[in-house]
């Protein structure tokens, strides 16, 4: 066993680094830069029942240490994946984590059925937390009872283990943590972005098309790390941390507060080789603080720091 | 595709905050093709972290130089415009199609239409089209005369016909203005600019075979993030990637 792999719920990573949902496209392009079968895994972006086009543009601004997306869930539908993407990624050789998105359940059971199916995916990711389209299923994820009932029904129809992806738009995320892992999820991917806005303030003019969009990179960092530090003492669930990562210090701070593997989002635009350069960076860290299996790392700040829990 | 890092040689203002930049290394060898872009990086420690796409404007392959223009707007341009000679600059690329100059007859002549910050691309095209043994005809539109740049280098290609707003310098009016006269030749056309201006090109340019270049704000530059769309009827997934399938498309084919 290397000393990066770890092992998750329908994901056997030979290291904890995959590039989040929406961030990587399908793979390809990021295939024109790097050899994917570096990666422990893959994301893909996000699939709906039917093809979507999204938002209009634009559909990005930057922002202090982040940016905000609008994108608005554009893909060509669960069919085109499964037909036109999945096969692209089969001689990579390595885990494919599939988000699905829907308006409805109807949607997402359908949408988790035919991707669930495909032998080339290893486990799918529910996006509940899409902020960004009207009806992109955060309406189920800011709810536990919504999220609980639709982590049911998706599990009772999946072919693979199924992780929830939680909204940080919420006042309490460990009552949507335990409400999922009651209802049978297998893991959490935490956390998808927060909602926020952005002005030109000569005209008063919204810069994204969408008006609102989701924050992401290194400014939400601090935030994932709250939460899935406090979900993490509260669920035995394996966490899929990812929010403002960049670098392989990151990684480590991530998996310290209570993650089992890492997602790489915003940082993939700065820097098409960033996921590869973060790899290839951990052994170094772990020999610098004396950690033989990166695995170790997950909850270690806990472990090491008895601090007491937030009382939130 | 590639990542590098090039030496600024120079970094200077040659009109109201529009700067040249020229940056020096062995990865320009590989930017040939003009309407191609780099995508910049701002530089480490600092809080902008998505890079701006900025157009090819020339390249010398003996000296190993890239030109790019680019107009200091936002903090991160202005950030980049205080950089010094001798710095380093991160940038992808070149990214996106750019112009295809071999697939058009010789014989013909090129109008190059071109609107603000979008005019420098058509230098490197020019030259190339030039190299060619076409006959090039420029029509640049800038604000005014305060804002004009590069027009006596265009004129060393080609005829240069200008446009301002205010009329502080050549015709007062938009490029369309002067379009007129030079599309009864029937020119291949290649324009770039904002797309409100491309779509007034588009209709006066009717029927005639040309090309436009197209801008928005993009996230990551490469395909993969797909903040960069355009409509297309001329395609079955009914949208075009500017950054990977462009920038540069047929006229008409994208909904503008």
């Amino acid at each position: 066993m290397s000393r990066l792999s770890v092992s998750l719920p329908g994901l056997n990573m030979k290291n904890p680094i995959l590039p989040a949902s929406g961030c990587f496209g399908f793979g390809k392009e990021y295939a024109k830069w790097y050899d994917l079968s570096l990666l422990g895994g893959i994301t893909i972006k996000a699939a709906t029942l039917e093809g979507r086009f999204g938002n209009p543009t634009p559909r990005v601004a930057e922002t202090e240490s982040g940016m905000l997306n609008a994108i608005g869930l554009q893909n060509p539908g669960v069919k085109g994946i499964i037909e036109n993407e999945l096969p692209a990624l089969e001689p990579y050789n390595i885990p494919i984590l599939a988000n699905i998105a829907g308006s409805t359940e109807e949607e997402y059971i359908e949408v988790t059925k035919q991707i669930s199916a495909s032998p080339l995916v290893s486990a799918v990711e529910l996006n509940i937390s899409c902020p960004n389209v009207k009806e992109g299923g955060i309406q189920f994820g800011t709810h536990y009872r919504s999220a609980a009932d639709l982590t049911r029904k998706v599990k009772s129809v999946s072919e693979k283990p199924v992780y929830v992806k939680l909204s940080p738009n919420v006042s309490n995320i460990t009552e949507m943590a335990e409400a999922v892992e009651d209802a049978g999820a297998d893991g959490l991917s935490m956390i998808n972005t927060l909602v926020g806005m952005k002005l030109d303030w000569r005209t008063g003019s919204p810069i994204l098309a969408n008006k609102t969009g989701g924050l992401s990179g290194p400014a939400i960092k601090p935030v994932a790390i709250r939460m899935i530090y406090e979900v993490s003492q509260k669920v035995s669930l394996p966490i899929i941390g990812m929010g403002g990562v960049s670098s392989a210090e990151d990684v480590m701070e991530m998996m310290s507060a209570g993650a089992s593997a890492v997602a790489v989002g915003t940082a993939n635009f700065v820097n098409p080789y960033v996921c590869p350069e973060i790899i290839e960076k951990l052994p170094e860290l772990l020999d610098e603080i004396g950690v033989e299996q990166i695995s170790e790392m997950t909850g270690r700040s806990l472990r090491q720091w008895k601090t007491p829990l937030s009382s939130r | 595709m590639k990542k590098h890092l090039l030496s600024i040689t120079s970094n200077t203002e040659i009109a109201r905050n529009i700067f040249e930049m020229k940056l020096t290394g062995p990865g320009t060898a590989t930017m040939t093709v003009p309407g191609q872009f780099l995508h910049v990086s701002v530089g480490k420690h600092t809080s902008k972290l998505l890079r701006r796409p900025l157009s090819i404007c020339d390249v010398d392959l003996e000296k190993e130089e890239v030109t790019l223009l680019y107009r200091a707007q936002g903090e991160g341009t202005k950030q980049l415009s205080q950089k010094q000679t001798g710095e380093f600059v991160d940038v992808l690329g070149p990214l996106g199609n750019g112009f295809s100059v071999e697939s058009i007859d010789e014989g013909k002549s090129a109008l190059l239409i071109g609107g603000g910050i979008g005019v420098p691309p058509l230098y490197y095209l020019g030259k190339k089209l030039r190299e060619k043994g076409m006959k090039v005809t420029f029509i640049l539109g800038y604000q005014s005369l305060e804002d004009s740049f590069y027009i006596e280098k265009f004129q060393e290609i080609g005829e240069t016909i200008v446009t301002t707003v205010d009329g502080t310098l050549g015709i007062k009016g938009f490029v369309t203005d002067a379009m007129d006269q030079l599309i009864s030749e029937e020119p291949v056309i290649y324009s770039v600019g904002p797309a409100v201006m491309l779509k007034a090109v588009e209709q006066k340019a009717a029927g005639l075979n040309g090309f436009i270049s197209l801008e928005e704000r993009m996230g990551c530059g490469i395909g993969a993030c797909f903040a960069c769309v355009c409509p297309t009827e001329t395609r079955q997934s009914g949208y075009v990637k500017i950054c990977s399938d462009g920038p540069v498309f047929k006229m008409g084919e994208v909904v503008l």
